[in-house]
């Protein structure tokens, strides 16, 4: 929303304040101004002129000397303009002054000196204007030509300031208005909050009774047949148009708002709607079949030409203005080409009507048309407005001459929205906004408001165009507002003391947040929305259930259109945007969601899985991520035995080098190289290592409950044994032998060597572990160690494993 | 007699002020205190000594033994002192080679500013909670006040996944989720990921975090949010951040406020970062709108609040003046170095 601020403070005949105290005040009372502009900011020194004589330019084919008549003196100016005509009253910017910018609309900031000099050897003492060197442009002034001055109109003063003839002395405020507040995206609106604001008297216009002896209801027939779509619909009739452009002051305001002045009944629809924030319309009553106006629902897959000329195709939840035979309007979104005013109009229907916002909102969408007038009636005008700017435009009508007012108005209104009443409750308002202030200054506030109290029953009248108002905790921020958020104390709550801290689940991510930091991973993020294509490259089979993703319905693009079950996609990406860039050895985690469907469609919320993704390239091999892993788990106090099942079957890893990681007969997650393929289809040309760890679990299985154990005290024993192993035997196999068969005394176990090669047979590996002993209590005999060895011993023949002499 | 004894520690001294090494010490020691040395040689002697004389011979031998033992001591930590010496100077390496770094991974910036808003409110007694990402539009819309056909419905550029659920737009129904389930006071803040159908560019991402806050308990006052509001800012921006309170519009608070602080760089007199304005939004608030409380089943007669929603990338961004929101979820490498 935008307004002139001369409009404003005529409205506010009190108000004296520079832009920049209007801006802050009005921002800190709750309308808050986004800039301002100034329209003369770089206009200096330019007055009214009148060309007395012109001569040729000794010298240049283009150019004409002129002597101008500048009020105080005539003096003589150059110009090249081709449109220049000795009596042309003209913008001439005198020595020293500054126009915004060249004549082909560009604008420079600071604007452009203008000094005297001479050109082409003839002095020059200024510079005549096109509309353009002034800072406008030709849409806003119509009369201005293509090429050349602007020509004024002959009753122009010479010697007077031109930018204030223009209208260009003007500051253009533009506000962020918020939804709630309806009654601003209107000058009354915005002129009475300046007014409450700056404590200032409020003068709206003065609504005088119009209309000749004739009845409109001779004229025109009103039938609401949707009365859940239209509240209201007030229509007045005007005859004997005369179309002819509207005043300059008229002009001159419609143009600080932006809006380009057309003809004296277009502007005064476009004035009354700045004014009053009620779009209207304006029919050609000769075009309305009976004299009748009906509202109501249009046909499925009916199709209407608007009056831009566009067909549109509209349903039943689109609501049209019609007469007795067809729709002649779209209702508060465009009229009709059938119906439109044109320079030939004689006898005009104004409309004044309130629509169901929401039901504007959807028709535009659906229509694919969002208007000034949509956009107003989409907030949910206020109906007790529609009269008073009905009743505006027939007095402005009157007052411009552009035609005679028919007596009377066709108000259909079947449900009168009244004023609500609401307690005034001081102390509950002070205790919302931990003040101390008086009823007294409170009602002050509500007056400023046009909020009616009264003392005997203790009760608030709301006007209508204050729909926000509805309870005490609106009307505390009225108090609040007006008090100024500045001055309400601050403090901090008192109460009882709460602990503060992360829920368990997060404490537990930023253990695990920290070790992979410590283990040298910096940590990234990606979104949670990609593309289905992302399980072909990452060649998951078509049939996997991991495929069954959660559909966005209308995503930003294929891209972004599934919720993503699997982690992989956005490391995989991150490490080939890395290594693509150079960066050597990165090595990258991610904490983030994945989503699983739990039924699809989605009966219920999905499982969200927070997942630790953890990728690198570079420097280190699958042991360095198996290392981190562990190094993780065991941070977390999972010290239990976790295993590893090659057989994982994960088709984006390198089949002989990936793992699920098990715990408690439960997989947690898993981990293997890239898979050449997958890494090709994300162009990442380095061998790369991921492993995830599936949160829900760990948070699950963490355990921070440590308790020492006594340092041995009696010396241990080591055993070191070397094997020739079948190359399918795991160490994880000759492992779990020694778990199973070294008893309690078997304290650790390690591997110190593995070979395969020369001297070893075909097939085989050699692996060679130190195994350690020792007993809590006592020291151990040899015979211990003994049995205990054999055990073992037999356990490895049994699985194929020789010892080696 | 003497006159040996005199001879032979001459001697030794002698030797030992020519050895320079202390093998070559040790073979002076060994030649004049060892088992066949000289001087114990003259000890040896001893029996031929009339016996009234041997005490005095005996004082003789042994005064010149411990002569050449602490002048044999004395000599060796000579050595053994230049010997290190040596070494230590041998072993002299150009401490401006490079660092052997240990290699630890870096923070995302968003997390870096989570973690400081995380702990000034944990300090202030907040507990940090989350809710679902996925979302029913009854917690995201109808239980913040707002209804279906709300205008704000609109406005937010909502990505459906059906009639009723959709990826939450805010954090804000993280509020409801907490209300509901009654346990009062609540102080809590809810980070997490939201999502606004909005395209990608150096300012927008379809995907961004918020950091949900609400205080909820008996006679909570606006006055408190501003203090509250207040020290967050100073102890994130700095102490002399200043803070502003402007009116605002949120369907889900009333009374409502945007809050702007002190431009951190240029500290409030304009710059090119603040747009010459000197204020830099930050975050919307308000008090629990009674509504909100009462859908919720809380009683508004007898608790009211306050919540505010703040964005994280936007902490982020001004804090560590990152001018590409895309940069966040690139992870290149050499920029996540620098947090």
């Amino acid at each position: 929303m935008k307004t002139s601020l001369k409009w404003i403070k005529d409205l506010v005949p009190g108000l004296e304040c520079t832009p920049q105290e209007y801006m802050d005040a009005m921002t800190l009372s709750g309308s808050k101004v986004e800039f301002y502009d100034c329209m003369d900011a770089d206009l200096e020194k330019i007055v009214i002129g009148q060309v007395k004589s012109i001569e040729k330019h000794p010298d240049a084919d283009k150019l004409v000397i002129c002597q101008v008549d500048i009020g105080t003196e005539v003096t003589q100016i150059v110009t090249g303009a081709p449109n220049v005509f000795e009596g042309a009253k003209v913008p001439v910017v005198l020595d020293g002054g500054r126009v915004a910018g060249g004549h082909d609309g560009t604008v420079t900031e600071g604007g452009i000196k203008i000094k005297k000099g001479k050109l082409r050897g003839v002095e020059s003492n200024g510079m005549m204007c096109s509309i353009e060197e002034l800072g406008s442009t030709r849409d806003m002034f119509p009369e201005a030509p293509e090429n050349g001055l602007y020509i004024f109109g002959e009753d122009a003063p010479v010697g007077e300031s031109a930018i204030s003839y223009l209208g260009l002395d003007d500051v253009v405020v533009e506000y962020e208005i918020t939804s709630n507040r309806v009654d601003c995206f209107a000058i009354l609106g915005l002129a009475r909050e300046a007014a409450a604001t700056f404590n200032k008297k409020f003068v709206p216009p003065v609504v005088t009774e119009t209309g000749n002896d004739e009845d409109v209801n001779d004229f025109i027939k009103v039938d609401i047949e949707a009365t859940d779509l239209c509240k209201r619909y007030t229509a007045r009739v005007v005859k004997d148009i005369k179309i002819a452009p509207s005043p300059k002051w008229m002009q001159d305001r419609l143009r600080a708002q932006g809006i380009r002045p057309i003809n004296n009944i277009v502007d005064i629809t476009n004035y009354v709607m700045e004014e009053y924030g009620q779009p209207m319309h304006a029919y050609d009553l000769d075009t309305i079949a009976d004299n009748k106006i009906v509202v109501r629902r249009a046909k499925n897959g009916e199709e209407f030409v608007t009056l831009d000329g566009q067909t549109r195709i509209v349903d039943d939840s689109v609501l049209m203005i019609c007469d007795g035979e067809k729709p002649v309007g779209i209702a508060g979104i465009m009229g009709g080409e059938n119906s439109m005013i044109t320079d030939n109009v004689t006898t005009m229907l104004f409309e004044s009507a309130c629509f169901n916002g929401t039901n504007i909102r959807h028709s535009s969408k659906k229509v694919g048309l969002r208007t000034d007038a949509s956009s107003k009636f989409e907030k949910g005008l206020d109906p007790n407005n529609a009269i008073e700017a009905i009743n505006r435009a027939c007095q402005l009508v009157e007052e411009l001459g552009c035609g005679t007012v028919v007596g009377g108005v066709v108000d259909v209104y079947p449900e009168k929205v009244s004023s609500i009443q609401l307690p005034f409750e001081p102390d509950k308002y002070n205790s919302m906004l931990g003040t101390d202030i008086t009823p007294e200054e409170m009602l002050e506030y509500f007056d400023r408001l046009e909020l009616v109290y009264d003392k005997a029953s203790n009760m608030l009248t709301i006007p209508t165009f204050r729909q926000d108002l509805v309870g005490y905790a609106d009307l505390a921020e009225e108090v609040a507002r007006f008090y100024g958020y500045a001055n309400i104390p601050t403090s901090l709550p008192t109460g009882e003391a709460t602990t503060g801290g992360l829920s368990y689940k997060l404490k537990i991510e930023k253990v695990v947040r920290n070790v992979a930091k410590f283990c040298g991973f910096s940590q990234g993020m990606t979104y949670s929305f990609e593309s289905p294509k992302v399980y072909d490259k990452l060649c998951i089979d078509a049939n996997d259930k991991v495929r069954d993703a959660i559909v966005i319905s209308n995503p930003l693009g294929e891209d972004f259109s599934i919720m993503r079950t699997l982690p992989l996609n956005g490391m995989l990406t991150s490490l080939a945007t890395n290594a693509n860039r150079r960066n050597k050895d990165v090595r990258l985690f991610e904490m983030g969601n994945i989503y699983l469907p739990k039924q699809l469609p989605l009966t219920e919320l999905p499982d969200e899985r927070m997942q630790l993704t953890l990728g690198f390239y570079g420097e280190g091999d699958f042991f360095t991520m198996k290392g981190v892993v562990e190094e993780i788990l065991s941070q977390v106090g999972m010290n239990g035995k976790i295993t590893y099942d090659p057989n994982a079957g994960r088709n984006y890893f390198h089949p002989g080098r990936q793992a699920n990681i098990i715990y408690d007969g439960t997989v947690i997650g898993y981990l293997g190289e890239v898979h050449p393929k997958v890494a090709a289809n994300y162009n990442l040309k380095e061998r790369a290592y991921i492993a995830v760890l599936d949160m829900p679990e760990i948070v699950e299985r963490a355990n921070f409950d440590t308790k020492y154990v006594g340092i041995a005290k009696f010396p241990a024993a080591t055993r070191d044994i070397s094997m020739v192993v079948p190359k399918n035997v795991l160490a994880g196999d000759i492992e779990a032998v020694f778990e199973d068969k070294g008893g309690k005394i078997l304290e650790s176990y390690e591997l110190f060597d593995i070979y395969e090669g020369n001297q070893i047979t075909l097939g085989f590996k050699s692996m060679a572990y130190s195994l350690t002993f020792r007993a809590k209590d006592r020291n151990l005999e040899e015979e211990d160690i003994t049995t205990a060895m054999n055990r073992i011993l037999k356990g490895l023949d049994g699985i194929g494993v020789q010892l080696r002499m | 007699m003497n006159d040996k004894l005199q001879e032979i520690k001459k001697r030794a001294f002698e030797q030992i002020e020519n050895a320079q090494e202390l093998d070559a010490l040790n073979d002076v020691r060994v030649a004049i205190l060892g088992k066949k040395g000289e001087l114990t040689a003259v000890l040896k002697s001893m029996k031929d000594v009339a016996p009234e004389d041997r005490p005095k011979v005996g004082q003789m031998v042994n005064d010149a033994r411990a002569d050449i033992e602490s002048k044999l001591a004395l000599a060796k930590e000579k050595l053994e002192s230049a010997e290190m010496e040596m070494k230590l100077k041998n072993e002299v390496i150009d401490v401006t080679l490079p660092a052997k770094k240990a290699k630890i991974g870096h923070n995302h910036p968003n997390i870096a500013a989570l973690e400081e808003v995380e702990d000034i409110f944990i300090g202030m007694g907040y507990e940090v909670v989350e809710g679902p990402e996925i979302e029913y539009d009854y917690y995201n819309f109808e239980a913040l006040n707002i209804p279906a056909d709300h205008p704000a419905k609109d406005e937010q550029d909502t990505f459906y996944i059906d009639k009723n659920i959709l990826l939450r737009t805010q954090t804000s129904p993280v509020q409801a989720r907490v209300m509901e389930q009654g346990k009062l006071p609540i102080r809590i803040i809810a980070p997490g990921r939201v999502f606004r159908a909005d395209e990608v560019d150096a300012t927008h991402s379809p995907s961004f975090h918020q950091i949900e806050g609400m205080v909820i308990d008996k006679n909570i006052t606006f006055a408190d949010l501003k203090g509250t509001l207040q020290e967050f800012a100073r102890k994130l921006f700095g102490e002399d951040t200043k803070v502003k309170f402007r009116p605002h519009h949120f369907p889900f608070t009333e009374p409502s406020a945007e809050v702007d602080v002190t431009c951190f760089k240029c500290g409030g007199k304009g710059c090119r970062f603040c747009k010459g304005e000197g204020w830099i939004e930050i975050l919307g608030c308000g008090m629990v709108h009674p509504h909100v409380l009462e859908m919720s089943g809380i009683d508004p007669n007898e608790y009211q609040g306050f919540a505010f929603g703040v964005g994280l990338e936007r902490i982020a961004l001004l804090k560590y003046e990152i001018d590409d929101m895309r940069l966040l979820y690139e992870n290149d490498d050499r920029f996540l170095k620098q947090f």
